[in-house]
């Protein structure tokens, strides 16, 4: 497996990590079609199925998955970082 | 590869199920024991046992009657047995069984005690048992069949890869002919635009968003958290961080069908097509309230490994998750890893679902049958009186 991230549409703010990702790693995120996106340098430790920023996202951003906004940044999130409860919160039961 | 000749029970009403169960069906919580009784003296019986049934009223009574009565019409049941307290609300379930043209019997137990009303009901339940077991299988059609499809403990490999594939597998099925039920009425929260968009005219789609509505108001109206509840921690646990995300993934389960109508909870649909039921997350209770609307197979997609079964329809456990695989393999019937590596695509995906579930459809035990995971869950609306 070449890949360590997948992507529901290119132009998402995550990917998901299809395996455990170590802090300091590069991570290659593919989308489902195996179109490669970006090569991301891992940040902290992220595990199986947990979301990675592809991208910078200031504090109060929409964050955008399946091309989507799945939620709002409660905090700055470097790219490379694990996103996740920490940092994102839902717009519909906030 | 030649598809695989299905085959199944064929009811008096001409429904077709894939599996051939005399069930005890206790009207309430205080029967259970003379159903118990029943299975423990009679061979290749199915008790099903549940804790509710006792004063409640309106609306939550009617579900409670529709759930039983529903259950017992399920063609995957042969024949029923129903033991309730008194006479009355036993009489109303046998009735609604009856529609059917199947076997039932009813049984009370005031006047009689638990002791003749168990010999009476395992008279008859031996007389039900040599029925079905004499009821050959005989070929059947895919377009006879109504299935269900909902997720549990789900992460971010559902919307990945096992909800689309799921989604393909209906596609094809209703493309034949077949009836499929979903739900999840909080779980489409942040995709709700994308069904209602399915819907087949403007009427069903104003249906689905007021019952949609209804129960936003309902859980948004506790004023609670919902964090760790929906999505659930075992969600958070696999990496999904709102309901927005945990709906995107959940929606990915109906492929690119439309949606043919509104179910109330328990309701069996009236033709073929995809039908959306009102109804709780909550697996077991989502399951038992498909079984009750006549689904006979269920496809259960998890991340984090829910271990679901159903005492009345084969309940097949589909994950993409290698974790997941790896760790509590005895539950998974459906192993779709290979998709996240890229090497294993949707239609590929959905040849494999279909392939096992000709072989449950045709006897071969699920997983969550073999491991005896017989969750019947009565969906109960408020207290009772």
């Amino acid at each position: 497996m070449k890949h360590g991230a997948l992507m529901h549409e290119g132009e998402d703010d995550v990917a998901v990590v299809v395996t455990d990702i170590q802090s300091g790693a590069e991570v290659r995120a593919v989308t489902l079609d195996g179109k490669e996106i970006a090569t991301i340098h891992a940040v902290e430790n992220i595990p199986l199925g947990h979301k990675i920023a592809v991208r910078d996202i200031e504090n109060g951003k929409d964050v955008i998955k399946y091309g989507r906004v799945i939620g709002r940044a409660s905090a700055k999130i470097a790219k490379g970082a694990h996103v996740h409860t920490q940092n994102v919160r839902s717009k519909r039961w906030a | 590869m030649a598809p695989i000749q299905l085959s199944g029970y064929r009811r008096e009403n001409g429904r077709v199920g894939v599996r051939n169960y005399v069930a005890v069906i206790p009207v309430d919580d205080i029967s259970n024991s003379a159903v118990e009784g029943v299975s423990y003296l009679i061979r290749d019986v199915m008790a099903l046992t549940h804790p509710y049934g006792r004063l409640q009223f309106g609306e939550d009574l009617e579900l409670h009657f529709d759930t039983l009565i529903g259950t017992g019409r399920n063609p995957n049941v042969a024949a029923a047995i129903v033991i309730g307290i008194e006479p009355k609300w036993t009489q109303r379930i046998v009735d609604g069984i009856a529609e059917t043209g199947k076997p039932v019997a009813g049984f009370s137990i005031e006047r009689y005690g638990d002791l003749a009303t168990i010999q009476m009901a395992s008279r008859k339940a031996k007389e039900f048992v040599h029925f079905a077991s004499e009821l050959p299988r005989v070929p059947i059609d895919l377009k006879e069949l109504t299935v269900s499809a909902k997720c549990g403990e789900s992460d971010t490999t559902l919307g990945l890869a096992s909800n689309p594939a799921v989604g393909r597998v209906l596609e094809r099925m209703l493309a034949a002919g077949a009836t499929a039920i979903f739900g999840e009425t909080t779980e489409l929260t942040g995709g709700e635009d994308i069904v209602a968009d399915r819907a087949v005219s403007a009427a069903v789609k104003k249906e689905f968003l007021d019952t949609f509505q209804a129960y936003q108001d309902f859980v948004i109206g506790t004023g609670a958290d919902l964090l760790g509840s929906q999505p659930t921690e075992g969600n958070i646990r696999g990496g999904l961080t709102t309901i927005e995300e945990k709906a995107m993934g959940n929606l990915q389960k109906i492929g690119r069908n439309k949606m043919t109508s509104v179910l109330k909870p328990a309701q069996a649909p009236k033709g073929p097509g995809l039908h959306f039921m009102d109804s709780s997350s909550a697996a077991a209770e989502m399951v038992t309230l498909c079984a009750a609307g006549g689904s006979v197979l269920h496809f259960f997609t998890t991340g984090q490994g829910n271990i679901i079964g159903n005492p009345i329809i084969p309940v097949m456990k589909i994950t993409a998750n290698p974790l997941t695989v790896e760790t509590m393999g005895e539950h998974v019937d459906v192993d779709l890893t290979a998709m996240l590596r890229l090497e294993m695509n949707l239609d590929q995906a959905a040849d494999r679902i279909i392939d096992v579930m000709s072989h449950t459809i045709n006897g071969r035990l699920t997983s969550a049958e073999a491991l005896r995971h017989n969750e019947f869950v009565l969906t109960k609306l408020y207290r009772s009186a």
